[in-house]
């Protein structure tokens, strides 16, 4: 049976990672290799890093991160954050990434999308979308939430859908951070009106919502970055808890 | 093991690094070629791919590989894309492919979400390649394309239907899955088509 996957997602600055973890029994918390394979080795069914550095000229660390990362791990990973060319793309499938997430530039270009789909395949681009519920109506943002659109969230993930996303990394800006779980009662919307995996994301807190968003919310996939690095849950307890729910886990 | 010469097939379609790095890691130096007489002269050949059929099927024929790879004698291990290639013909795009296995590629129907993407169990497992690997134990798969059960199914999945999550036939293996990306069951089938 086809499982559900759960993803810890890494921020990397530098080509290390940051905010957020606290790992006391690795050597080194920042080093994103190590922290990368102690999930792999935990049951991570898949990682993503998301670059969150600045400027142009320090994309080349992340390209080598995704190679040491590469040679190291034997699950799949995402990379995103910062990715807006064909080019951005293979460069960093070609250092072994397996798939690019992209999320402004795809709102800015969306062309974008069918660019990457027909190169590179749909099976390795997924869509971040991030979005918030005000006054009746999800919006899109950008920026990192920074910037409203005026897009609505439905309309926009249709569209990447028909323009070739394989998947879509859906985060809700209402629930992410409050650890009061996943916003269900959307994702299970979106994951009924397209035919491609939806990844929850944002509101993580306890075991129980991770059951609760493949249940309720009818996700494929959950990510969560701080109940991970600071093992507030750990993923064989999450996994075997979801096993128990009868949720099909890999374990 | 480790003094083979074990030759990746370089044809522009895929994630050829990430089999690159899982031979790497067994202690492998594998050899990356699109030439012929490397080929020919491999220990074990590996067939990956990622992407689109028709565009993986030009790019075999402008290097003239749809012609020597099914003429091989040495174990050759075709990977996601690969395997559906070793296949006689291809829903995707239509398109015509090597005749190692005289089976059809079909496309899934829209019951559940495509791609089949994601952790899947391997179940009625055959044969040396999966030796080893207990029924039921999980291997990373992304693919829209499926390759009926038949005689030359070694392992089964099941999604949406059952389906060849391998194939063998002679000295042509297949995987639908990544190896390379399964964790240690990929490990342990890689060391098995290794050591065949």
């Amino acid at each position: 049976m086809l499982s559900k996957r759960i993803i810890p997602c890494l921020d990397v600055k530098d080509g290390r990672t940051v905010k957020g973890v606290n790992f006391v029994d690795l050597r080194d918390a920042g080093d994103a290799v190590e922290l990368a394979a102690y999930y792999a080795e935990q049951g991570a069914d898949e990682l993503v890093f998301l670059d969150i550095t600045a400027t142009h000229e320090k994309r080349k660390t992340l390209v080598e991160l995704v190679q040491k990362v590469a040679k190291e791990l034997n699950i799949p990973f995402t990379v995103g954050g910062g990715i807006s060319t064909p080019e951005d793309v293979g460069v960093l499938l070609n250092a072994g990434a397996d798939k690019v997430s992209i999320n402004s530039s795809a709102v800015r270009n969306p062309n974008l999308i069918s660019e990457l789909a027909s190169r590179f395949g749909s099976q390795c681009v997924v869509v971040a979308v991030d979005a918030r519920f005000a006054a009746g109506k999800w919006e899109v943002y950008l920026n990192g939430g920074r910037l409203a659109t005026g897009i609505d969230l439905f309309d926009w993930i249709l569209e990447a859908e028909r323009l070739g996303a394989g998947e879509i990394l859906f985060t809700s800006m209402n629930h992410d951070g409050t650890k009061n779980g996943f916003a269900n009662e959307t994702l299970a919307k979106l994951s009924e009106m397209v035919n491609i995996p939806i990844i929850a994301s944002g509101g993580a807190g306890n075991r129980e919502h991770f059951a609760d968003t493949f249940i309720e919310g009818k996700a494929d996939a959950a990510l969560a970055a701080s109940v991970f690095h600071f093992k507030e849950i750990e993923i064989p307890s999450l996994k075997n808890y979801l096993k128990s729910k009868n949720i099909p886990v890999r374990i | 093991m480790k003094d083979q010469k074990i030759v990746i097939i370089d044809y522009d379609a895929g994630n050829i690094q990430s089999v690159k790095y899982a031979l790497e890691r067994l202690g492998i130096t594998p050899i990356v070629s699109k030439e012929e007489e490397v080929i020919r002269n491999a220990d074990k050949v590996i067939f990956p791919g990622v992407g689109e059929a028709a565009w993986a099927m030009n790019s075999l024929r402008k290097n003239g590989l749809d012609l020597l790879i099914p003429q091989l004698t040495q174990p050759v291990l075709g990977i996601c894309l690969g395997m559906q290639l070793m296949c006689e013909s291809s829903e995707e795009s239509n398109t015509k492919g090597l005749g190692i296995f005289p089976l059809e590629v079909k496309r899934f129907t829209n019951e559940r979400k495509v791609p089949h993407m994601g952790w899947n169990q391997l179940e009625k497992l055959n044969g040396a390649l999966f030796k080893g690997v207990v029924a039921m134990e999980f291997a990373y798969f992304v693919h829209s394309y499926y390759v009926p059960v038949s005689e030359d199914t070694l392992a089964s999945c099941n999604y949406i239907l059952d389906f060849s999550a391998s194939l063998q036939k002679n000295n042509f293996y297949a995987c639908q899955f990544h190896p390379e990306k399964s964790g240690a069951v990929g490990v342990q089938i890689l060391k098995n088509f290794i050591n065949l």
